[in-house]
């Protein structure tokens, strides 16, 4: 009942969407169709791809992107523990305000700081970069296609690209991105980083992994969600029994 | 004890208080006694619905200003400040964000029962006029409340709105720069806008109020849309009433529960999760999906100033529905051709939803103006002429003869006022 209602639901949610996207301009191949661990109304994050996600994020995606609506100490959110978190913390060395002498300061950072931006500002991120990198707080959130959108990006480049199509100094060809023309270059490759639980980290393992670590981070709160939501449909229902029965008995004694 | 109102309660400090300040009365007399006519279907719960909606906007609303910031620097960041650190802030604000949708749900549910049934007839032309005031007020309010968040979409929607006053002649710049409160959407226009819906949620609830008042004077529109003649058709509000609006109620709850828990974001524009950026346009610039249709009239004239004409009268022209529809008939129950009819304009409506979403490119740019055209020839042909040429089936004698289908038997015990437990 709760399933049926909720994909009738999504079923609605869907249409509306689909009738709100307009049809795309450039012919793209439709986005890949990833089993993730969170989809669902019942999914809940694979922490240990969560974890794999974030040291992919933390080796590679963190040289250009930032990602400022994270704290360290939310990552107990992927199941982090105190000790792993004041390490990674410590590892980032952050601004400090000024000392006596009003001189600026740095050190390591604590699990309360903010995720360490790569640069100082949006200008200094452009000047290094020729664009800049967005932010990856919401990223999963701020895409249609939503993790499968931010999956085929990851593994959506193609070099050669296809006949016919040039690709100016600086832009790479990507499958899935709009224009097919994007400034980041593939930021993935096999061996990328290495994994504390012995995963192989192909390219399409990381791919996966980070997704389901920036799915994490754009909304932390989906377990927890979900799970009130079981509890307050199941006790609504149970009201909308208990309110219908105690209608029809008032009403039977209503010529109606 | 002249000059002290005559309290029926029996517990004397309530009765101390009544006699002095007899809302205890008022409240019994007005929801517990009231006589309303006996055949409410489901449809008379989503006046019950939408006061729900705007006590919880009002609720959820307050705890979220708690924590927000309106300022362009900060806007954005609150909010999912609020997302991620303040407890259950996540909850506060998807039920806020969700409601929004929901209470236009009930409000377009509501207003179309009304169409159906000819509640805005003589003698509740005023109580409709009303009505449409505060759907004004509502779609003004969610409008500044999509803008606070500061997403792309807030900002480049508020961009599009506010310059639509741009497009009358002579004084429209200087209206637009007012409203800005300088020459672009800025701080000062987030501050306004903060401050504006935070204040007309309490307008709409003094505005729901007179409308409720003009209720009470001229009782309930019903089914039939016949008056109740007697006792006989009509039951107390209370419990028949609170009970039944209840279930509905439950209903509702469990609809709103399902986006807030299940969906948070599916009516919401994934172009919001980016933060504001006036040098950066999204490729598509749309309002929220309750604000779609009008958008599309405003899109189906080709002339900005045109557009913004039609759009304005496409809901100026509800208020003079009671006297475009001349038909003396209220149900559309009775009234055969207007049953129909009614649908085509509703689908106009619905469709224009769908031109909304889209560019204005090719075929919706045609659809648009023909479901453009047929809102207003509804309203401004159809209905006119209808009430000349449609002949209505022949009314009922009464409600209870209706109901019952015999003749109106006697009042049946059960369904005597039963009086308010009295503390």
């Amino acid at each position: 009942m709760m399933r049926r209602l909720a994909a009738l639901l999504a079923a609605a949610g869907l249409g509306l969407l689909a009738a709100a996207t307009p049809a795309a301009a450039q012919e793209t191949p439709s986005l890949p169709n990833e089993s993730w661990s969170f989809s669902g109304i019942f999914g809940s994050y694979d922490l240990a791809a969560a974890q794999r996600g974030f040291w992919v994020y933390y080796k590679v995606c963190s040289t250009c992107h930032s990602m400022k609506l994270l704290h360290y100490r939310d990552l107990a959110g992927i199941g982090l523990n105190e000790a792993q978190i004041k390490a990674i913390a410590a590892s980032v060395t952050v601004p400090k305000g000024v000392n006596d002498q009003g001189e600026p300061i740095s050190g390591p950072a604590l699990p309360a700081d903010q995720f360490k931006s790569p640069f100082a500002n949006e200008q200094a991120a452009s000047a290094a970069l020729g664009a800049v990198p967005p932010d990856l707080s919401l990223i999963v959130n701020a895409r249609e296609g939503h993790a499968d959108y931010v999956y085929g990006i990851l593994t959506g480049f193609r070099d050669p690209p296809p006949a016919g199509v040039s690709v100016p100094p600086g832009k790479y060809y990507n499958e899935y991105f709009p224009g097919h023309l994007i400034s980041m270059p593939p930021p993935l490759h096999d061996d990328a980083v290495e994994y504390a639980d012995g995963t192989k980290a192909t390219v399409p393992q990381m791919a996966h992994d980070v997704v389901t670590f920036l799915a994490w981070a754009a909304n932390p709160e989906l377990v927890q969600r979900r799970q009130i939501g079981v509890r307050v449909v199941l006790f609504l229902m149970l009201m909308t029994g208990l309110t219908y029965a105690s209608k029809r008995k008032l009403w039977s004694s209503v010529d109606h | 004890m002249a000059g002290l109102h005559e309290s029926d309660f029996k517990n004397p400090v309530l009765n101390w208080i009544d006699a002095r300040l007899p809302l205890l009365s008022l409240m019994h007399k007005e929801y517990a006694a009231f006589p309303t006519p006996k055949n409410f279907n489901y449809l008379w719960n989503f006046g019950a619905m939408a006061v729900v909606a705007l006590l919880v906007m009002i609720a959820t609303g307050v705890l979220l200003a708690m924590n927000y910031q309106p300022n362009t620097q900060l806007a954005f960041d609150s909010v999912q400040h609020i997302m991620r650190d303040v407890n259950y802030g996540w909850l506060i604000r998807y039920i806020h964000q969700n409601g929004a949708s929901m209470f236009f749900i009930v409000t377009y549910v509501h207003i179309l029962r009304g169409m159906y049934y000819g509640s805005y007839k003589k003698p509740r032309e005023l109580l409709w006029m009303l009505g449409v005031v505060i759907l004004l007020l509502l779609m003004a309010t969610a409008f500044m409340g999509y803008v606070l968040p500061w997403g792309q979409m807030s900002y480049w929607g508020a961009t599009v709105i506010t310059n639509l006053f741009s497009a009358f002649p002579v004084v429209g710049h200087g209206i637009v720069t007012w409203l800005w409160g300088g020459f672009s959407v800025d701080n000062p226009t987030l501050n306004r806008f903060f401050a504006l819906h935070y204040l007309l949620p309490f307008v709409i609830f003094a505005v729901v109020f007179l409308h409720v008042v003009a209720l009470h004077i001229t009782g309930s529109n019903n089914p039939l849309g016949i008056d109740p003649k007697g006792p006989a058709d009509t039951l107390p509000f209370h419990p028949y009433y609170t009970v039944k609006d209840s279930v509905g109620l439950c209903l509702f709850l469990i609809v709103w529960s399902a986006f807030v828990f299940f969906a948070p974001n599916a009516l919401g524009d994934p172009n919001n999760f980016i933060p504001a950026n006036p040098l950066q346009t999204p490729p598509d610039i749309v309002p929220e999906w309750y604000l779609l249709p009008f958008y599309a009239i405003l899109r189906s004239v080709p002339n900005k100033l045109g557009g913004v004409c039609i759009m304005f009268s496409s809901i100026l022209v509800l208020f003079f529905l009671p006297w475009l529809d001349t038909s003396p008939v209220r149900s559309g129950r009775f009234r055969p051709i207007f049953r129909q009819v009614i649908w085509l304009w509703v689908a106009s409506v619905v469709l224009l939803g769908v031109v909304g979403a889209n560019r204005p490119e090719g075929i919706w740019v045609i659809l648009g103006r023909v479901c453009t055209l047929y809102y207003f020839f509804h309203f401004l042909v159809v209905l006119p002429l209808l009430g000349k040429l449609e002949r209505p089936l022949p009314l009922p004698e009464s409600i209870s003869a209706a109901v019952l289908h015999r003749g109106g038997g006697p009042l049946p015990a059960g369904a005597a006022a039963r009086p308010m437990e009295k503390a």
